[in-house]
């Protein structure tokens, strides 16, 4: 950016927290929740709407203007509705679920800075929570918290969906916090801090998502897998699993999930905006033709267009990509992205290494190059030398009786089929006409 | 410690904003008993027979939650690396290029026995 841009004196560091008064304190975390708790219900219109035109009709428009109250409206429905407890299940975690749930959630979003100092009442103060030396650990410590909130929904609930949506999510979660936490490396790598204000400083000049454009793709993929969303909503599928992990909930215990749900994906995209698009800062030629763009209260508006477009991103998704199937999720999240963003982030810190021993970018650069073909090459070498390998072994698998999930017996799968939650086989007619998913459920095709 | 204060104000102010939510829906919401109401709803047919203690699940999930714990603790290795990694230097590089090459060994045995392998 120019350097007509805002001074980097303007710029908040992790010194300037801590200093606020308390009235100040209590005004930023109401403005903070409230601001969560408009972006949930604007963003589930948002949705609703944009998904309706995407699919050729217009979407809720009765409650207010363009129907913009529609959110308000679901939750004074849910509100009123009977807040029923199955007899199954275990009471005190049922309960204690939603909230374990949303909490977390709420607590993640304190660390964003929304803009740099300013002035309020006289008060000199960074648009942001807090911060702490460990800002992005808080993230990931809470969205690990709020895993918690889902398994112990799913286990609590009793019910087969509920357990399985729960652990499909638990281990997609933690599957893709993996790689996340691995794209967020090269960015500390290169900010020299894990605290937010100063990620957003040290992007003074060029945003990360340009300089380490690798470690983006994978945190806007390993997104879409924290947030349990299309295509990623496995836990959810609504054909296989009902509502998965919040089946057995209702009323405003099961609002409480849905506004976890719509809380991260506030806190996702506001990360993305964060660590990568440069937080508050005003892009490219807006800040070169306008100094004042990166001071005061305008760089709000920078961090809101930002966020926006990737909650808009999110939907986006939505509205156009089919669900992608349970192994390939995994296969994904562990095969692919862990091994190259390792793999990208020992190049990152080779270069940076070389660069700070003061060798020649140009020599840097031609070695990597070379390095970097070589692994290509040996890579594809490898995998032709074992190519038939492979294939024989495919064509042997091929050959195999292929497991059978009926055991011999579509639709009504015999009475002696493989056993069902350690009943013998042989309780009755009941047994084998739900013997289908029980062998879902043992031999663990979900 | 100034700077965990607002993390703890708004944790308070989160916590009785959802435990007043619960709280509230029990208040607000009407009481209709019925019987078939409070069997699982599942899907809207009549509840699979649970077994005492819980349902049973797959091991893998299991086995996908201690690899996890193995790669997370390799990460929380990496951010300190990563955030002093100017001051250490080229020792640095290869210290972590060592332990990732180790971690490495560990991954391909997974790899390579099924581990990462979902049906």
């Amino acid at each position: 950016m120019s350097p007509l841009a805002a001074a980097p004196a303007a710029d908040p560091t992790l010194q300037d927290f801590g200093k606020d008064p308390w009235w100040l304190i209590g005004g930023k975390v109401l403005v903070i929740f409230v601001f969560l708790v408009l972006t949930v219900l604007i963003s589930m219109w948002v949705e609703r709407r944009v998904i309706g035109r995407m699919q050729l009709r217009v979407g809720p428009n009765r409650h207010g203007p363009f129907g913009l109250l529609q959110g308000l409206a679901d939750g004074v429905k849910l509100a009123l509705k009977e807040d029923i407890v199955p007899r199954q299940v275990d009471k005190v975690v049922f309960v204690l679920a939603p909230i374990l749930s949303a909490v977390p959630a709420f607590i993640s979003f304190i660390i964003i800075p929304f803009g740099p100092n300013v002035s309020v009442f006289g008060h000199q103060t960074a648009l942001q929570g807090t911060d702490l030396p460990v800002a992005v650990l808080l993230v990931l410590a809470m969205s690990s918290i709020g895993v918690y909130g889902i398994v112990l929904a799913g286990w609590s609930s009793m019910s087969p969906y509920s357990l399985l949506g729960g652990l499909r999510s638990s281990a997609q979660v933690i599957s893709y916090e993996i790689a996340m936490g691995l794209s967020f490396v090269a960015v500390f790598l290169f900010a020299g801090s894990m605290s937010t204000s100063d990620i957003v400083a040290a992007q003074h000049d060029t945003w990360f998502a340009v300089l380490l454009f690798p470690s983006f793709v994978v945190y806007v993929i390993t997104m879409m897998g924290e947030s349990n969303r299309i295509p990623f909503d496995l836990p959810e599928g609504e054909g296989e699993l009902v509502g998965g992990f919040h089946t057995e909930y209702s009323s405003l215990k099961f609002a409480m999930f849905f506004l976890a749900e719509y809380i991260n994906l506030a806190t996702l995209s506001a990360l993305a905006t964060t660590l990568f698009l440069g937080g508050w800062r005003a892009p490219a030629p807006i800040s070169t033709v306008w100094a004042g763009a990166n001071s005061g209260w305008w760089p709000v508006l920078w961090f809101m267009v930002k966020l926006w477009l990737f909650i808009f991103f999110f939907i986006w998704l939505r509205g156009s990509l089919p669900r992608v199937r349970y192994d390939q999720l995994m296969k994904l999240g562990w095969k692919i992205l862990m091994p190259f963003s390792l793999g990208w982030i020992l190049l990152v810190a080779a270069i940076r290494a070389f660069k700070n021993e003061g060798y020649d970018m140009q020599q840097i650069t031609i070695v990597t190059v070379v390095v970097a073909a070589a692994i290509l090459g040996g890579t594809i070498l490898w995998e032709m030398l074992r190519g038939g390998e492979g294939e024989e072994g495919a064509a042997a698998e091929a050959g195999a009786a292929p497991a059978d999930p009926f055991a011999g017996g579509f639709p009504v799968p015999p009475l002696d089929a493989p056993h069902y939650h350690g009943r013998t086989a042989g309780t009755g007619a009941r047994a084998a006409t739900i013997g289908t998913r029980s062998e879902e459920v043992t031999r663990g095709t979900h | 410690m100034d700077l965990y204060v607002p993390i703890i104000v708004l944790g308070v102010l989160a916590f009785a904003f959802a435990a007043g939510s619960v709280a509230m829906a029990a208040v607000t919401g009407p009481k209709r008993w019925n019987r078939a109401k409070l069997e699982a709803y599942e899907c809207g047919i009549e509840p699979t027979p649970q077994p005492v203690g819980g349902g049973r699940f797959p091991i893998k999930y299991y086995l996908t939650a201690m690899l996890f714990i193995v790669f997370d603790i390799e990460i929380i290795f990496l951010y300190p690396w990563a955030v002093a990694f100017d001051r250490l230097g080229i020792f640095g590089l290869v210290e972590m290029v060592l332990f990732i090459l180790t971690v490495l060994v560990a991954y391909a045995y997974i790899w390579r026995r099924g581990g990462l392998e979902w049906d």
